[in-house]
């Protein structure tokens, strides 16, 4: 699967594309008219009219379901009669119910909400007449990242607003559970997908059975989050591939002509709940979705959020795309609504079309000034930060250094135009003043939760109050790290081997990309290119001579990989402290419940002691990528006999991986495992 | 060869005996006239009814009465009248001297094409063109002395080196002609053909057996690469009946007669084989067994391969028949189906015994109205699942149906057109069938009278469940007189700048709406991307409906105007169709066979052992490639 797929000459970079801001009319016009417009979309032109009841029918009595159930029914040995019975109760739970009215309540709701959340939503207007065109033609999926509860429904929001066929949407089953919500949520089109699916044989033959026939009949647009879940740390997630692989299936079984895949970038100024995602990373739940929760929280929209970017992408045809990947003739022989495991080469294109999807989200987003300057401000020592705070002035001469790098490597944008440089720079402080704060010339980061000060707080506490306002940077930082991660992964190589061979340098480029591929997502089987990528950007950059054979810093270009390797070292000091952990004090078998919480009292106190200069190795999502990287490298294995996730560690493995990681050793020992994930 | 003792000798004699037992046939038919359909009846009319037997429908010059760089007799062709009407001449068809009022707003609308934008063909065939003979002046010599007829006219040789691929037809439009054989030999009997083998074997000559003349899968092409002298061996005069078994009801019939010949024949006894492609004005019955052919109402008499008892052909090995006529045997792997479907690589078929009916008592046609070709579908598979087909059941997609009415001569009365208008009024406005996407199934009923209306109500009864509305017979007769004039019409595209074919597949009875879509829809993105200008004509129909699935009938046209090798971009536009087929579970051919045109695609078709195994009959029948037409493997 060597192809690459060029994404420059298929994403229209967003910077090209002019962005209107739909909350501008809404803010002249009357919200109770807007909800109560003559809603006329063009819907798929192959589709039938096809009711909500028509569709659940389709989906019990369809041959494939008869199969499973039957199947159900001889292994289990209760009768049929109760397995259809079961999986009835399950599409029920499943099934959407969407309904133009509700689809008008919550345009009136959500018009409200917006405008009070947000100076604007910008969206690219020629992103969706193209997404106009493409619903015509074939079934269309919309394929939008998930960072915030408020990414639920815009999509809906914006179609609604400009005549186009609403989608119907994935959604995680909690918010199915939300009184009131979760019932208008449903006829608003949402369905409810449970986690963890791949186990329950009838709940996924339901489900993909729902999926499939809403792809098939061309029923609507399906929107579904490729990333599974709503991202935590505002970085992409690897993609999950059970929805991909249902909503391709059609296609490559040749129920359709074609599918429509279109990856969407929402990207915010200001995440709501950024707090509560940090404050999650730290290990404090997450509070339950629940319809209290949600009145409660209604205090948050006396909040602004700044500008909200939705960046449609260009439609993708998965017919031209798995030319050559997918030869359809396997399904010839036998009934296509058997069950079926998908094949090597089919996992293989569902898993590249879904990492392909996210590259091109994360693309296709727009990133502001914030992110830019969080990058920045994370390569500062947090007790500089807190104490002494960063002179303003340098600051922005930085952070307009850092821009120009970002351009250069492609980035688009969201740097308004307008005002003066230092201006922009401070309204965004301003909008981020629960992370930092500007004062007589100074940068500071703001600890978290001033009024806990009444006490006097214990060092363990001052940690964790910091690493709120960490990880909170970081997670803006994490918006932006998709520019940068190619050549900052080279700059890391070239820094751990302090060699300027090519081939030595590919290796451990390769390495880190191995190790950190839950970190950062990178379409599998894509090495070479990514590391052509990393060198080409570079050399654009001036910071590298690149020769057949080598790849040399230039004088001028420490600057860059200097910043580019700081980017990356939270990422490498946060593992190597959860190597040392596994290589020295973890017991050989252990959960992950006992994992998380003991490196991160191991961590607090190497950040006490000094030793450690990241809060980031704090966040349990770091230390639950740290265990998959080391699954995935074969040092931690997952015992498959018990139930409670117990893992056993190779300490000597791991602590091999350390010892590359820091340069000790070279990593030609290292096994690394052909890539296909499902 | 001295099984064959009985063959040619005794010819004529038999042909008398034959003559008698017809003419006995005659007086002893019940006269129930009007109810007794002659099956050729829609069909043209090769020479006046009651002629004698000895004329046959083929000469030995073909060029006296048919096009030869077009589609079928060269009496009947449409054109457009100064009027801008268009007309179909002749007076063979019942459609000849007709006007057709609406085919040119039908034509111009749905092409894009324009009666001021000609593309005449090249009138005459120039002889000087045509690369002279190679010529084997030995194996010449010694055919003189057998006394079999042969040529070597440029005419005669050009008329034998293509079949009615599109790219075969434009290419003599433009006058241009690539290899072809070197002489035409026609043998009169299964003797000749022997002798002619032998000789060939004997002076290393490549044969070409030809039989109508209609292929559609360049099975007739000259391979460029052949060195050898090639002798197209023409098979229309071995065209006689040699007798007919009225205990068995078989018939053993001359390799070379065709269709519409053997019907005609066999009906002035009394008898029909009921095997009607659509091409049996012109197709030979040795064509069909070379090629596995199917006829239209294969769901009473079977295809080719039901029908045939005994096969009798000559290979550079010899002769190759069965000992008897048992009607079934377990005598190992069916020595026949090496012979059907060989398409003129193993040998030439001489002499085929086949299954014979009684003429079907009465015959009725019908049709039925459903409101989208899902529906439609459905129902054919009800209709299969229940073994209730009629002789012929057909689907025809919205598109289709579109044209079947543009091509509905003029009425010749008000109330007819007013009883047209209160139809569409009924299944339009009052029914609330939308007219862009209804479509129509034809019927053919066949049998005794009583059975037949029994049959109907079932069908028509079926189809009520599918929301079909019963849409009379006019419908379903015209459906099937557009089977025989389709392919004049193709000519009458060729004059305007378009261009076009027809393909088949089979598929199982799951898939059968999900190719139509997409092979549809393959068809118009592929004409898009490669650059025609307009959007082609892309329809289908499925025509025949077994246990466990059907055949689909492709068709394409599209108006090349600004392109500049339209022909390369048909091919590929039909390339990607067929590959587009393949992927959706379709077969590679249901009858019209593989020829050179679907070669490439065996090896997946048939796997590599397949393959191997019929390389290996090709190898022991013919090591030397006497048969060198390279079809098929």
């Amino acid at each position: 699967m060597a192809s690459t797929y060029r994404d420059s000459d298929r994403t229209g970079r967003a910077s090209e594309e002019e962005f209107v801001d739909i909350l501008e009319e809404r803010r002249c016009s009357s919200d109770l008219g807007f909800a109560l417009r003559t809603f006329n979309p063009q819907p798929y032109q192959r589709a039938s009219p096809f009711s909500t009841a028509d569709l659940n029918k389709a989906v019990l009595e369809s041959q494939y379901l008869r199969y499973v159930a039957k199947e159900i029914a001889m292994e289990t040995g209760s009768s049929l009669e109760e397995v259809r019975e079961e999986a009835y109760g399950i599409l029920d739970e499943i099934s959407q119910n969407m309904q133009l009215g509700f689809i008008r309540l919550l345009g009136y709701t959500l018009t409200k909400v917006f405008k009070r959340l947000f100076t604007c939503i910008y969206v690219n207007m020629e992103g969706l007449n193209r997404l106009q065109q493409a619903i015509q033609e074939t079934p269309v999926i919309l394929m939008p990242n998930h960072r915030s509860y408020v990414d639920f429904l815009i999509i809906s929001y914006i179609l609604f607003t400009y005549d186009i066929p609403l989608p119907v949407v994935a959604a995680g089953i909690p918010l199915a559970g939300m009184k009131m919500v979760g019932e208008i949520l449903r006829r608003s089109g949402a369905f409810f997908v449970r986690r963890a699916i791949g186990s329950d044989k009838l709940y996924w033959a339901v489900l993909s059975e729902y999926v499939k026939t809403i792809v098939r009949k061309g029923y609507a647009p399906l929107e579904f989050y490729v990333e599974g879940l709503r991202s935590r740390t505002l970085k992409s997630l690897t993609p999950k591939l059970g929805m991909m692989q249902m909503v391709l299936e059609p296609y490559f079984k040749g129920e359709v002509f074609d599918i429509t895949l279109v990856p969407i970038s929402i990207s915010y100024d200001q995440v709501v709940e950024e707090s509560l995602l940090a404050h999650e990373l730290l290990g404090v739940p997450k509070p339950k979705e629940s319809t209290m929760g949600l009145l409660k929280a209604s205090k948050v929209l006396q909040k602004n959020c700044g500008t909200m970017h939705v960046n449609f992408g260009h439609p993708l045809s998965v017919r031209q795309l798995c030319q050559d990947k997918i030869n359809r003739c396997q399904y010839n022989l036998a009934p296509r609504d058997l069950p079926q495991t998908p094949n090597a080469e089919v996992k293989a294109c569902v898993s590249w079309l879904a990492h392909l999807m996210v590259r091109l989200q994360e693309q296709g987003s727009v990133v502001s000034p914030w992110s830019l300057m969080a990058c920045l401000l994370l390569q500062a020592p947090v007790a500089v930060l807190t104490e002494e705070g960063l002179p303003w002035q340098q600051f922005i001469e930085k952070t307009l250094w850092l821009r120009k790098l970002a351009l250069d490597f492609g980035a688009s944008l969201n740097w308004p135009g307008k005002a003066s440089d230092s201006d922009v720079m401070s309204s965004t402080v301003a909008l981020h003043c629960s992370v930092v704060h500007l004062k007589a010339g100074r940068v500071y980061l703001v600890q978290d939760e001033e009024p806990q000060r009444k006490h006097p707080i214990s060092p363990e506490q001052g940690v964790m109050s910091a690493a709120v306002a960490v990880l909170m940077l970081a997670s803006y930082r994490n918006q932006a790290l998709h520019i940068f991660v190619r050549p900052a992964l080279l700059a890391t190589a070239m820094h751990i081997t302090k060699s300027t061979q090519r081939d030595e340098l590919f290796t451990v480029f390769g390495f880190l990309q191995e190790l950190f591929s839950y970190e950062f997502i990178f379409i599998p089987d894509n090495m070479s290119q990514d590391f052509e990528e990393a060198c080409f950007l570079l050399k654009k950059c001036g910071a590298v001579h690149i020769t057949q054979n080598e790849v040399i810093p230039s004088d001028t270009g420490l600057e860059v990989l200097s910043f580019l390797q700081a980017l990356l070292q939270p990422f490498t000091d946060s593992y190597q402290v959860a190597f040392r952990y596994l290589s020295e004090d973890a017991v050989p078998v252990f959960t992950e419940k006992q994992f998380l919480p003991d490196l991160r009292d191991q961590a607090t106190k190497l950040i006490l002691s000094g030793e450690l200069h990241t809060h980031e190795a704090l966040s349990s999502d770091t230390q639950k990528n740290v265990l998959s990287a080391l699954q995935r490298l074969e040092a931690v294995t997952k015992l498959r006999a018990s139930n409670q996730n117990e893992y056993k560690v190779n300490k000597a493995a791991v602590r091999r991986i350390g010892d590359i990681l820091s340069g000790k050793i070279p990593p030609q020992n290292l096994q690394t495992t052909p890539d296909a994930r499902l | 060869m001295a099984s064959n003792s009985s063959g040619g000798s005794s010819d004529r004699q038999r042909i008398a005996q034959q003559r008698l037992r017809v003419i006995a046939g005659h007086l002893q038919r019940p006269v129930d006239g009007d109810s007794a359909v002659l099956a050729a009846e829609y069909k043209a009319q090769g020479e006046q009814p009651g002629s004698s037997r000895e004329e046959k429908t083929v000469p030995r010059r073909r060029q006296e009465i048919m096009k030869w760089n077009g589609w079928g007799y060269s009496d009947s062709r449409f054109f457009f009248n100064k009027k801008g009407q268009a007309e179909f001449t002749g007076k063979r068809y019942k459609l000849s001297g007709l006007i057709i009022p609406a085919l040119k707003d039908w034509f111009e609308s749905t092409f894009g094409a324009s009666l001021q934008h000609k593309t005449p063909a090249t009138p005459i065939l120039n002889s000087s063109a045509v690369h002279p003979p190679t010529l084997n002046e030995t194996f010449v010599e010694e055919l003189k002395s057998t006394g079999i007829p042969f040529s070597h006219d440029a005419e005669d040789r050009v008329f034998r080196a293509h079949g009615h691929c599109l790219h075969e037809i434009f290419a003599l439009r433009e006058g241009k002609f690539g290899r072809v054989p070197d002489m035409v030999i026609w043998p009169n009997c299964h003797n000749d053909v022997v002798k002619v083998v032998e000789l060939a074997s004997k002076h290393n000559v490549c044969l070409i057996p030809y039989g109508g003349g209609t292929s559609v899968s360049s099975a007739l092409e000259c391979p460029p690469e052949e060195t050898r002298s090639i002798v197209s061996l023409d098979t229309s005069q071995m065209n006689h009946i040699l007798w007919i078994d009225e205990k068995n009801l078989t018939a053993h019939v001359e390799a070379g007669i065709v269709g519409q010949d053997l019907e005609r024949l066999l009906n002035e006894s009394g008898y029909c084989t009921g095997h009607e492609p659509d091409s049996m004005e012109f197709s030979s019955l040795g064509g069909w067994v070379a090629t596995r052919a199917s006829g239209m109402k294969k769901n009473i008499y079977g295809n080719i391969e039901d029908l045939v008892v005994h096969i009798k052909m000559v290979t550079p090995r010899g002769v190759i028949e069965k000992s008897c006529q048992g009607p079934r045997m377990s005598t190992g792997p069916d020595i026949h189906h090496f012979i059907m479907g060989s398409e003129g690589t193993l040998g030439v078929v001489t002499e085929v015994t086949m299954k014979i009916r009684p003429m079907p008592e009465y015959q009725k046609y019908g049709s039925v109205v459903f409101p989208n070709f899902e529906q439609g579908v459905a129902c054919l598979r009800e209709v299969a699942r229940q073994r209730c087909a009629p002789a012929s059941i057909r689907l025809m997609d919205n598109e289709q149906f579109k044209f079947g009415h543009a091509l509905k001569p003029q009425v010749s009365s008000i109330f007819t057109s007013f009883l047209d208008g209160l139809k569409k009024f009924y299944i339009t406005k009052f029914k609330g069938f939308d007219p862009n996407r209804l479509c129509v199934a034809t019927l053919l009923f066949e049998g005794d009278r009583e059975r037949v209306l029994q049959h109907e109500k079932q069908v028509y009864d079926i189809a009520a469940k599918f929301g079909g509305l019963a849409a009379g017979e006019d419908n379903g007769q015209r459906g099937y007189m557009l089977t025989f004039v389709i392919a004049y019409l193709r000519d009458l595209g060729m004059d305007y700048y378009v261009i076009g074919e027809s393909f088949e597949t089979s598929v199982p009875w799951d898939r059968v709406l999900d190719i139509c879509q997409n092979v549809k829809e393959r068809i118009v993105r592929e004409c898009k991307d490669k650059g025609v200008q307009f959007p082609p004509l892309s329809t289908c129909r499925v025509t025949q409906t077994y246990d466990a699935g059907a055949c689909v009938y492709f068709y394409f046209a599209f108006n090349y105007r600004g392109l500049s090798d339209p022909v390369h971009v048909y091919e590929q536009v039909e390339h990607a169709a067929r590959e587009e087929i393949l992927a959706n579970g379709g077969s590679l051919s249901h009858h019209h066979g593989v020829g050179k045109l679907r070669k490439e695609w065996m090896r997946e078709t048939v796997s590599s052992v397949g393959l191997g195994m019929l390389k290996s009959v090709k190898d022991f029948v013919d090591p030397n490639n006497i048969f060198g037409n390279r079809n098929l493997l």
